[in-house]
Formats: C-alpha cells, sequence, structure tokens
C-alpha cells in the first residue's frame, strides 16, 4: 500500500516535472509500482498461508488480488507498449482498490464454507479475478481515450507522451480480445461448480445474471468492431458500458444483492 | 409478399439487428436481478405481493416475478437465435466453398498492398518454403498466391454453432428432466416416488412413471461448526442407498459438492435442520400422536418454526411451535438461538384447540397453523423428556434428530449444455487469436521476386512473416 503510494506521487510528480526529469521520475515509478505488486503478491501468499487454504472466499480477499490481477496486466502490457504517462491512473486505481479493501472490507481469516469446499474455486475465483483486472485496465485505456480524445492534437503537458489514440483504442480492443475468452471461461466454471453445489448449473442467481450480462455487453463490444467496423469512441463508451457492469456485479451484488453468492458477510 | 417475407427475413439476420438484439437481451435480463424471482425466492415473491399488492400486480402482468421464463424474454433470445442461424448458416456453406477452391488471384500491382519488398529468389523455392509453413497456395505461370489462418473464420463458426449447441441442451432439460425436493429425517426411508416429495416438477414431456425406483435412508448426518463465528465447516450425511428395491443397499457419502448419482439423476444435500420428535397423549393417556416433526430453520443458528398438528382428537389440537438448538433468551426480547449445534435444545409450543382446518380442501402448509378459528390453551418451554400437561391431555418434547432436505434432479441435457461450452471456448479462442492472412509473389524478371501481403483485421506478424520468407529465399 504505502509502495503504491510511494508509486502514486512519483508519477504525479513525473507529471508535474515534465521537461529532463519527468523522464527519471517515470522510471522511477515504474519500478515503484513493480516493487508494490511484488508486495501485493506476498501479502496474498501471506493470507492464504494463514487462511491454509487459497485466500479467494470474501472481498476483502478478491480485492486484493484483483488489484495484483491489475497492475501485472499493466506491467505486462507495458512491455508491448509505452503506458508509463498512464501510470498515475493505474497507481490511482490500485490504491482505490486497496484502500478500500484495507478500510472496508478487511475480515479476519476464516475456513470455507462447505459449498466453497471444491477445487473450482481455485480454478473459477482465479479466472474472475484475472478477468477482473485485465477488464478494468481496458476500461482505464478506454477512458483516457475518451478524455484525450476531447483535445485532439493539443494534448495538455501530462499527456503529451501517451500512446495516440488509435494505439489506446487498439489495445482496450487487444485486451478485451484476450481476456473474453476466459471470461467465457470462468461463468462455464462456475456453471460447472454451480451444477455440483446447487444442483443446477444456471438459476439466474444475481451474480449469474450479471456476469452474463457483461459477458453479452463484451460479446456486443467484439461484434461491434470486427463486424459493424465501430472503433473510437463508440468503441470506447461500450467497452465503459460492459466494464460498467462488471463493477456494479463486483460491488452491488456483493454488497446489497442477495442469492447463492453471499457467503460469510462480504 | 414474399418480398415483404425476404426482407423481413434479410433485416433479422443483419449483423445490425443481430447486434441490436444482443445487447436487448442483456438489457432485458437487468430486472431479474432487481426483482424477486418465483424460481429463485418464492418466499420474498410472496412478501412482495403482501406489501405493495398494488404494484406487485402490476410487476405480475408484466412477467416481472419471472422473467426468465416471460415471454418477451424468451422473444428476444428466440429472435436472437434465428438471427444467428440466419447468420452463420449460410456464412458456414460460404466458408467450406472457400477453404475448398483456392486462393483468390494475385492483385495486379502488389506495390500497392502491404509490406511491399523486391527480393531475390525463385519461385519455385518460395512455393516450397510456404508450403512448408502450411499455407494454401495457387500458382500460376508467373505468380503464387497463398493463404492461411482459415482456423479464423471456422473458430468463428463452430464458436455460434456450439451456442445452438447449449441452447438444445437446455431445451432438452426443460422438455425431459425432473426437479424435485424432499425432507427426510435421518433414519426415516426415502423411496423415488412422486409422493415422497415436498415439491416436484416434471419436464414438459416427462412422466411420473419415468422416475429411477431408487431407496435412500439417511442413516447418520454430522454438521461441523466454527465455534467463533458460527459459519458451518462441513456437512456429512451417510446413507444406505439402493438402485431399486430388490438390490442390496450400499453406504454411500453425500456431501454438498458431491451428489449422489444415479443415471442423469443427481441427488445433492441442499439444506439441512431438526425435526423435535413429540409424543402427544390425549385425558386418557392414549398416545394419538408420535414422532420427529420437521422445522424450518428461520436463521443461520438453526432456530425452527413449525407446526405440530393432531387432527385425529375431537376437538383436534395444534401446537405453534419453535424449536432452539442452543436456547438464548435475553431479558426482554424474543428467545433465540445463538449455536446451530444442539447444546442446550428447547422446545417452545402454544398450544391451540378446535377445528384445524385440514379438511376445508385448501391445502396447509405443514410448517403452519391457521389460528383463527382455534382456541389458545396455553404456552410452554420444554427440555428435553419434560412434559407439558393441560385440560385435553399433554406433550412429550423427547428429543430430536436432523432432517435434510434432498433435492433430486434429473437434467438429460447438460451434457450437451456442457459440450456447446466447451467448444464454444476452443471456437471462440480460435476465432480470436487465429490470424487469417494473404501472401503473395510475383515473378519480375530474371531471379528477382516481389512479394506483399494482406492481414485481415489488422492482426499483427505478418510483416515478420514476410521478412522471414525473404530472408529463407536468399
Amino acid at each position: 500500500m504505502f509502495i503504491f503510494a510511494l508509486a502514486f506521487f512519483t508519477n504525479a510528480f513525473a507529471i508535474a516535472w515534465k521537461s529532463t526529469k519527468g523522464e527519471k521520475a517515470t522510471r522511477i515509478a515504474t519500478a515503484l509500482t513493480i516493487l508494490g505488486t511484488a508486495v501485493i503478491f506476498v501479502a496474498i501468499v501471506a493470507r492464504g498461508m494463514s487462511a491454509g487454504r487459497v485466500p479467494w472466499s470474501n472481498m476483502y480477499e478478491f480485492s486484493i488480488t484483483g488489484a495484483f490481477a491489475f497492475a501485472l496486466a499493466y506491467l505486462f502490457t507495458l512491455r508491448k507498449y509505452d503506458l508509463r504517462w498512464l501510470g498515475i491512473f493505474v497507481t490511482f486505481s490500485v490504491l482505490i482498490v486497496l484502500g478500500t479493501a484495507i478500510t472496508l472490507l478487511y475480515r479476519p481469516t476464516a475456513p470455507l464454507v462447505p459449498a466453497l469446499k471444491s477445487t473450482w474455486l481455485v480454478i473459477h475465483v482465479s479466472a474472475a479475478i484475472i478477468c477482473g483486472g485485465v477488464f478494468l485496465l481496458a476500461n482505464v485505456i478506454a477512458a483516457t481515450y475518451l478524455i484525450l480524445e476531447k483535445y485532439g492534437d493539443n494534448r495538455p503537458a501530462w499527456a503529451a507522451k501517451i500512446p495516440s489514440l488509435d494505439v489506446l483504442d487498439l489495445l482496450s480492443y487487444r485486451l478485451i480480445a484476450f481476456v473474453f475468452p476466459l471470461w467465457t471461461f470462468a461463468v462455464i466454471a462456475g456453471a460447472i461448480w454451480a451444477e455440483s453445489a446447487w444442483g443446477r448449473y444456471w438459476g439466474w442467481d444475481p451474480k449469474e445474471t450479471w456476469a452474463f450480462i457483461t459477458w453479452v455487453g463484451y460479446a456486443a463490444y467484439l461484434h461491434a468492431r470486427v463486424t459493424v467496423g465501430w472503433k473510437g469512441r463508440k468503441a470506447a463508451w461500450l467497452c465503459l458500458i460492459a466494464g460498467s457492469t462488471f463493477l456494479f456485479n463486483y460491488v452491488w451484488v456483493n454488497v446489497w444483492g442477495t442469492g447463492k453468492h453471499t457467503y460469510s458477510g462480504l | 409478399m414474399i418480398f415483404a417475407l425476404r426482407y423481413v427475413w434479410r433485416q433479422l439476420t443483419s449483423m445490425r439487428t443481430a447486434l441490436f438484439l444482443l445487447l436487448l437481451l442483456g438489457l432485458a435480463a437487468i430486472p431479474g436481478s432487481l426483482v424477486p424471482q418465483r424460481t429463485s425466492s418464492p418466499i420474498k415473491v410472496q412478501e412482495f405481493f403482501a406489501n405493495n399488492p398494488g404494484q406487485a400486480k402490476l410487476y405480475d402482468q408484466l412477467h416481472l416475478f419471472d422473467v426468465y421464463g416471460s415471454p418477451w424474454f424468451s422473444a428476444i433470445y428466440i429472435l436472437l437465435f434465428i438471427s444467428l442461424i440466419g447468420c452463420v448458416l449460410p456464412r458456414t456453406i460460404e466458408h467450406a466453398h472457400t477453404a475448398m477452391a483456392a486462393p483468390p488471384a494475385a492483385p495486379s500491382r502488389l506495390e500497392k498492398m502491404e509490406y511491399f519488398q523486391e527480393i531475390s529468389g525463385t519461385l519455385a523455392r518460395a512455393e516450397t518454403i510456404l508450403r512448408k509453413d502450411r499455407f494454401r497456395i495457387r500458382r500460376e505461370a508467373n505468380w503464387i498466391s497463398a493463404e492461411k489462418g482459415y482456423l479464423r473464420e471456422t473458430g468463428n463458426l463452430f464458436f455460434h454453432l456450439s451456442l445452438i449447441l447449449i441452447l438444445l441442451g437446455i431445451s432438452f432439460s426443460s422438455l425431459f428432466g425432473m426437479r424435485g425436493d424432499a425432507i427426510v429425517n435421518i433414519g426415516e426411508r426415502f423411496t423415488n416416488t412422486p409422493t415422497s416429495y415436498d415439491s416436484i416438477n416434471f419436464g414438459k414431456l416427462t412422466s411420473p412413471s419415468d422416475l429411477p425406483p431408487f431407496l435412500i435412508k439417511p442413516t447418520n448426518f454430522v454438521a461441523k461448526y466454527n465455534p467463533s463465528t458460527n459459519q458451518p465447516l462441513d456437512y456429512t450425511l451417510t446413507v444406505l442407498t439402493a438402485p431399486n428395491p430388490e438390490s442390496k443397499a450400499l453406504e454411500k457419502i453425500i456431501k454438498v459438492n458431491s451428489p449422489l448419482k444415479y443415471g442423469d439423476t443427481s441427488i445433492y444435500l441442499q439444506a439441512n435442520g431438526y425435526s423435535p420428535i413429540v409424543t402427544v397423549r390425549d385425558r386418557t393417556g392414549k398416545i394419538r400422536l408420535q414422532g420427529p416433526i420437521p422445522f424450518l430453520p428461520q436463521d443461520g443458528n438453526l432456530s425452527s418454526n413449525g407446526a405440530i398438528k393432531v387432527p385425529d382428537m375431537e376437538p383436534q389440537l395444534g401446537f405453534v411451535s419453535q424449536f432452539f438448538p442452543t436456547v438464548d433468551q435475553p431479558k426482554g426480547k424474543p428467545a433465540r438461538s445463538s449455536y446451530p449445534e444442539a447444546l442446550d435444545p428447547r422446545l417452545f409450543v402454544a398450544a391451540y384447540r378446535g377445528d384445524l382446518g385440514l379438511d376445508s380442501g385448501t391445502p396447509q402448509s405443514i410448517y403452519k397453523i391457521d389460528t383463527k378459528k382455534l382456541f389458545q390453551i396455553g404456552l410452554e418451554s420444554m427440555k428435553v423428556g419434560q412434559t407439558y400437561t393441560f385440560e385435553e391431555g399433554s406433550i412429550t418434547f423427547e428429543g430430536y434428530v436432523p432432517w435434510v432436505n434432498l433435492q433430486i434432479v434429473k437434467d438429460p441435457g447438460k451434457l450437451l449444455a456442457l459440450i456447446g461450452a466447451l467448444f464454444a471456448i476452443l471456437g471462440l479462442l480460435a476465432s480470436l487469436f487465429a490470424r487469417q492472412r494473404r501472401i503473395w509473389i510475383k515473378a519480375v524478371a530474371g531471379d528477382k521476386l516481389e512479394i506483399a501481403g494482406l492481414a485481415k483485421n489488422a492482426a499483427p506478424g505478418l510483416e515478420n512473416e514476410i521478412l522471414e520468407i525473404a530472408r529463407k529465399l536468399n
């Protein structure tokens, strides 16, 4: 958490000091992001060891693992695309996720209820969390696209080194094309698990319904892009709408929703 | 007329309509997650009706309590699937033709295509290299047209056809499946006949006589709880079971994530609770009712409500009852259970006499008593072994047994749906990650060649591929 805060401030610093020293500061920020991600990883492993199981059974655990998946997806993308000037949004998002997890969602480790005792916990939940991280990254990029589109060629100084609109557009598409099959798999793995735990593979439980809506949303996104040829602004909006259904599913259904996916208080 | 039909068909199978229907399907699924559904939470629907009768009536007319079985939801997905079939079938045929035919001719001016280069080499050598890379090749006198990545479209079509397979699986289950629930006390025997069930639903083409004749006798049920959080840790149900009355019974274990299976029928452990064992005697001491009576849990600590009905007396007796496995009686508050295991069990009864209304014809819940026409005799709280005596007789709290809710499901289409789902993922992977591209090579003069290509959907990697071919030719 602390290191991410540091990475965030270094990013902000890099932007403020955009001249020659900005480049150096982004490098430091990226290094700190890598360090921060490694620290979250250690935290996840520690949590798993303290619980004696995979640490994916409540919202606190989903959130820290999701933040890790998101940061990792960002770092992987960095290898091919120079997104370091987006670092400020990325570290800010990680901070928000970790912050809510630690302050609002924290629960001491507890053993699993019987319905969760299954290999599918590892498969279904890890797939869903990775999807969450990559969806979030694709959405951060789509949102950046929409913000920068307004400026056209006269970008403000902080955004001068962010890749061109075309690259952002293509990148958010690539991320979604990569993660869509995984999301499909997560839903199907959930269905197989539901069949053995609840006696039916699909029952329109609120969580299932919203997972389906997200799936439909991104299926529409891929069709709109590949077949109808939507690009740029329209595609970015569709990406954000579909992404918000995922967020809604995660926040609303877990906290205020009812249904079979609500187990131990969050 | 035919013109109009053709117009409608073309509109329906257009990509824009399909996209619109897809988004509409997503939107249509939303209300079902916000309004309680009869299929998943019937009690909440009843509460909704009780609290807002007017609104509930309007909602009901809009099928908002059965969204996923409603005509409008069905209409959307049926239209979507018709559109999908209308789109995919012609494309499958077309794809089969293209896959069989040779790649199209090379364009006349390669320098206008992507990654154009002039290299040295011979066409024959180029052909060998391309063949080795498993390109589909059309060789003419002075050019080669090569194409690769048909897998993309194959995967795409495969994915959409798999979706149809999933839908077929679901419909097959709803026609030939069944689903029922039975509450069974530990020690009692369950025979798989419709009358043994508390609730049962058959598919449209299934009949009660199709039930396999198995027997299940739960012999032991162990529930473990976490003493600090009261959360369940493990449920283990041991049963004696036989596929039919003639076979020898075998001991089997049922757990939450591992159901018992007979063919395509699965038996799930879904819920558990307590059945207090009571004996009701009349004034003369004659036993009028004896046995375990299932109570319904109201919370995580298994505070349970139930009804003990004694119709074989004049006047009839009824006991509106509560059972607490570990009783907790805070001052000024109603009693409740503080732990789901039976550490300090207590049975609370409110005794009534009069007409239970069982002969009126309207079906009654076995967990409730309508006390409107009854006269209250008195209240009592009992420990195990205690007896409450009143003018008309007595009731003794003998003990308790756990009960389990067995959910029995026949889902013959689920394998088809699963195969469809797995194929869909494979198809999806192929269609998203296979790169379709063409490469053309032309002989110019001497051993000079021209090379260029075209990648569908701007798939990356073609440039490197062309450079690599050029390198090999050199």
